[in-house]
């Protein structure tokens, strides 16, 4: 896929990097900052444009009409709101993503038709809360139009599916386990003979309405049982 | 009587905005920068807020869902039609205008609908003609003549 990337900041470096090592993609990066363009060009050649990714001229050049994403991650949420219209509405660019920077735009952004949205505050959230005792979902992702959300949460020590196969966990409908990080750090997709682990972070994509479920079906403690 | 939100108290805004309270509407201008309001006119009879136009919060509690207009005129085209359709798609605010510099993203916005200039092009051929007149008298005159179009 032809992903291309609006913002050079951290944020869209390492994100250019992780979809190159991919292997799948061929990836751009867009950025206004002539310093910044000469540094990525540094660690990552040929993948950075000088230019400023609202315009239509730049996004022309950059083979915009072609790309199958565009992925807007500046500091600023008019910026991204910006880029992800244009390449909306003059290339046609099928899926576009924002990140957000202030998490009260994440509205606005799903009604101005943004595909999907990322709020950098719901992920540091994420870490603050996993470090917290209370178990909860994080939200990570919403996907428009679709009534889906992708959740994180850690499996805690005394919950109920602890050493227990995925194939096992009775989930919610529309839920799905998605990814499984172990302690380790290794990410996997799960298959059904995946062993869950206390302390393992998993990714799954959930409804709205089913995430109180899921939440009881990945951490809640056993069900007491009489003998 | 409309109640008249401006978003930008430059000298574009300001000049709108001391318009806007001659002919008697209720008008309230947004600027992030309190410096900017010397622009506005002595005797403007309207209300300053310090804040920023594409913050939800803020524009609730200036009432935006009670208004009638919102113009939208800072320096940022990206900021302007941000907060034009946050006032027409999320408050249904009746009457949205921007100004946008950039051409292309102009008439983007317009088919969206909407409702915005783009003062760069006639800048751009006003400069050309003062610059193509004979002398500086001539320059002069044409330059009058167009201040006489804009009613100024």
């Amino acid at each position: 896929m032809y992903m291309i990337i609006v913002g050079g900041g951290k944020v869209g470096l390492q994100l250019a990097k992780d979809l190159l090592a991919d292997g799948m993609h061929e990836v751009l990066i867009i950025e206004q900052d002539a310093e910044k363009v000469t540094e990525i060009g540094q660690d990552l050649p040929d993948v950075v444009m000088l230019g400023d990714g609202c315009e239509a001229t730049v996004l022309e050049k950059a083979g915009c009409a072609r790309a199958n994403m565009l992925i807007a991650v500046t500091g600023d949420d008019e910026d991204n709101l910006v880029s992800c219209q244009v390449a909306k509405q003059r290339f046609n660019v099928p899926r576009t993503v924002a990140r957000i920077n202030n998490p009260k735009n994440d509205e606005i952004f799903r009604k101005l038709e943004v595909d999907i949205t990322v709020s950098a505050t719901s992920a540091i959230m994420a870490h603050i809360e996993q470090e917290l005792p209370t178990h909860h979902l994080i939200p990570l992702m919403k996907l428009k139009g679709s009534g889906l959300e992708v959740v994180g949460l850690r499996i805690p020590e005394d919950s109920r599916v602890v050493g227990q196969p995925v194939r096992s966990i009775m989930l919610p409908y529309q839920s799905i386990i998605a990814l499984v990080v172990g302690e380790d750090g290794q990410a996997k997709v799960p298959t059904g003979d995946t062993i869950l682990h206390a302390g393992d972070e998993v990714m799954a994509v959930t409804a709205h309405e089913t995430e109180e479920s899921l939440r009881e079906a990945l951490m809640a403690p056993p069900v007491a049982r009489a003998f | 009587m409309k109640k008249v939100v401006i978003m930008g108290c430059g000298r574009v805004g300001a000049a709108l905005a001391a318009d806007m309270d001659a002919d008697g509407h209720q008008v309230l201008v947004l600027d992030t920068d309190p410096a900017a309001f010397r622009f506005l006119p002595e005797g403007f009879r309207g209300t300053t807020v310090v804040g920023n136009g594409i913050d939800l919060d803020v524009l609730r509690r200036l009432g935006i869902e009670g208004m009638d207009v919102f113009v939208s005129a800072t320096r940022g085209d990206n900021r302007n039609v941000m907060a034009a359709q946050i006032a027409k798609h999320i408050f249904g605010v009746p009457v949205v205008a921007s100004r946008v510099f950039d051409p292309i993203r102009e008439e983007m916005y317009r088919n969206m609908g909407l409702r915005t200039i783009n003062p760069t092009r006639v800048q751009a051929r006003r400069l050309k003609k003062i610059i193509e007149a004979p002398d500086d008298d001539a320059a002069n005159v044409i330059a009058h003549e167009f201040l006489a179009q804009d009613g100024a």
